[in-house]
């Protein structure tokens, strides 16, 4: 933990380990359903925070209380704390729109809208009021370039986004989160509908932003966490028959990996099941 | 041990020996129940290239260019179309549309985005139960409401009578085109801080329009050939020239409120109707012409059809590049 105080020292490695999120008692519930609990954890500023753990204990709904994703189910209830930069996203008076702004988001499958690559990119920013063509065409170029797609769709930005293939999709997608400047960028199992050569070309890009953005990642894959990420969330269900998950374990990858304190982290990253 | 060998060898043999007889029993059901579907599959096609045959066939004869362009002369006489009828049902469907249209995209929004509110519920059972409404029964409640009141019948009660034909079509399409856009597409804008509304507009409108653009011509279609809602409302006029509407309009330097007031404030002709007027006349010219009708309204309906489907491919291969 690091306070308030070190924050402000200018040192770089200092800055580099404060947190951009920090996550207290957090509980979501769907109605009575209760789908994570107690949750607690920090995420850490330009580093790769992966959530791993077996379907259906709640990987998908942490990330989506993230940004306030839930909102969007009638039924859903936050309860605890999410801080970005110490300041709670769920409190009154906080606009989501900005929270969403803020904290980005990159979806499972690649999901570009029907309209041209340039378009899928300046939406963001158009709803932000940028109108000018200028800023438009800079910002729409700064973005693909940072998603490393620039080169590959530098001729046919008035093609439509569904045109490209998978990979360049969700590439596309991360462009469009990444147009309206967002401090954290949230991804749901990124690359789990790409082929290989895919995916390792967005672990390649994921390493390239975590200097200018933080990411939080939910991954299936355990040797993409392993690869990919800083820190790890182990996620399981808080104990057999109840269907509420939690984090068991919250640690650096590199100790998730070769030295788990938690005999159940142990046997799922070892694939004894799971 | 030497019995089971025994079993299984015995066994073996029945299938083996029953092998032959159960394949070629497998081949006749089979061969039996092809016939059987490609025969009711002919028999269900039959009507349709009757129809379309016979009137083309019988219409075809008594079709000329005169046809298009001429408003119906007296009994007796030669020559004469069917002018009047081709402007109203274009009139009367175009009408329907603007009308129908609007409020019917916007409830189907409502109901695609909340359906499960009482506001949405009402709506899904009133289009079911409105689109059981035989359209006759709509002509008749919109001649009580509406050609009543104004006491005289007009294009503009057939236009109304015609949208509440449409009402439940387009709500119903345009709802269900708008529960197939994935819904992942709608988190993605939202994801972006985009409100709902945006949302919908910019991101769930364009990627359903073309199944929405299709249910809308479908309902148009289907519209234009109705003759009950237009029995009690636009009622039919032999004198009915849009030409000559305008024309004498602008002579007499009237304001195109006026212009617009006379066009939809008389009765109008339609197809459907001038075939069935036609149809029950003593005058072989008249039941001709009843042919001729009927093949132009197919023509009319045929194209709006194409006009769809070519849409549609249009718009896919722009989306899809």
């Amino acid at each position: 933990m690091v306070t308030k105080l070190e924050i402000q020292t200018p040192e770089k490695e200092v800055i580099a380990s404060a947190n951009k999120m920090e996550i207290k008692d957090l509980a979501v519930f769907y109605g009575k359903f209760r789908a994570v609990a107690d949750i607690n954890m920090n995420i850490q500023t330009n580093k790769i925070t992966a959530i791993i753990g077996p379907s259906g204990c709640g990987k998908s709904t942490l990330l989506r209380s993230f940004n306030r994703m839930n909102d969007l189910t009638p039924s859903a209830r936050v309860d605890g704390e999410i801080l970005l930069d110490g300041k709670n996203i769920n409190a009154s008076g906080v606009d989501v729109v900005d929270v969403r702004r803020r904290i980005g988001m990159v979806f499972q499958r690649p999901n570009p809208f029907p309209k041209s690559i340039y378009d899928n990119v300046a939406y963001g920013p158009r709803l932000y009021g940028v109108r000018r063509k200028n800023d438009l065409d800079d910002i729409v170029e700064k973005s693909l370039k940072q998603a490393a797609l620039w080169d590959e769709v530098r001729d046919k930005l008035q093609q439509s986004g569904l045109s490209i293939s998978g990979g360049q999709q969700q590439r596309l997608c991360i462009a469009r989160a990444l147009a309206v400047e967002p401090e954290v960028v949230l991804m749901d199992e990124p690359a789990s509908a790409l082929d290989p050569i895919s995916t390792l070309k967005i672990e390649e890009l994921m390493q390239e932003l975590k200097k200018d953005y933080t990411i939080v990642i939910v991954t299936h894959n355990m040797q993409q966490a392993a690869r990919a990420s800083d820190y790890t969330a182990m996620m399981m269900l808080l104990k057999e028959g109840e269907r509420s998950g939690t984090v068991i374990e919250f640690d650096a990858t590199n100790r998730i990996f070769t030295n788990p304190k938690d005999k159940r982290t142990e046997d799922y990253v070892t694939g004894r099941f799971g | 041990m030497t019995s089971t060998t025994t079993t299984i060898s015995r066994f073996q043999k029945l299938i083996e020996k029953n092998q032959v007889i159960v394949s070629s029993r497998r081949k006749m059901t089979n061969a039996i129940m092809l016939s059987i579907t490609g025969v009711m599959t002919l028999l269900a096609i039959i009507p349709l290239f009757w129809i379309v045959g016979y009137v083309v066939f019988k219409g075809g004869q008594y079709i000329n260019l005169d046809f298009f362009i001429h408003t119906p002369r007296p009994l007796g006489m030669e020559g004469g179309g069917v002018l009047n009828a081709i402007q109203g049902t274009l009139i009367v469907a175009g009408l329907a549309s603007l009308i129908a249209i609007p409020p019917a995209v916007l409830a189907a929004f409502y109901a695609a985005n909340n359906p499960n509110t009482p506001l949405g519920i009402a709506l899904r059972f009133s289009t079911d139960v409105l689109s059981g409404v035989p359209s006759i029964v709509i002509g008749l409640f919109t001649y009580a409401v509406l050609v009543k009141p104004m006491g005289h019948y007009s294009g503009f009660a057939g236009g109304v009578a015609m949208a509440i034909l449409m009402l439940p079509t387009i709500i119903r399409t345009t709802e269900e085109m708008l529960k197939l856009v994935p819904h992942t597409l709608r988190e993605a804008s939202l994801g972006l801080g985009a409100p709902e509304w945006k949302t919908s507009l910019s991101v769930v409108l364009p990627a359903a329009l073309n199944g929405i653009i299709t249910g809308f011509l479908l309902a148009i279609a289907r519209a234009a050939g109705e003759t009950a809602p237009l029995l009690f409302t636009a009622l039919g006029n032999e004198r009915y020239d849009l030409g000559l509407i305008v024309q004498s309009g602008i002579a007499q330097k009237q304001g195109i409120f006026e212009i617009f007031r006379r066009v939809f404030d008389q009765p109008v002709d339609s197809l459907p109707l001038t075939l069935w007027k036609y149809a029950q006349q003593p005058y072989p010219e008249r039941i001709e012409q009843s042919w001729a009708a009927a093949l132009v309204l197919m023509i009319v309906i045929l194209l709006i059809n194409i006009f769809a489907r070519l849409w549609v491919e249009y718009r896919k291969r722009r989306l899809q590049g």
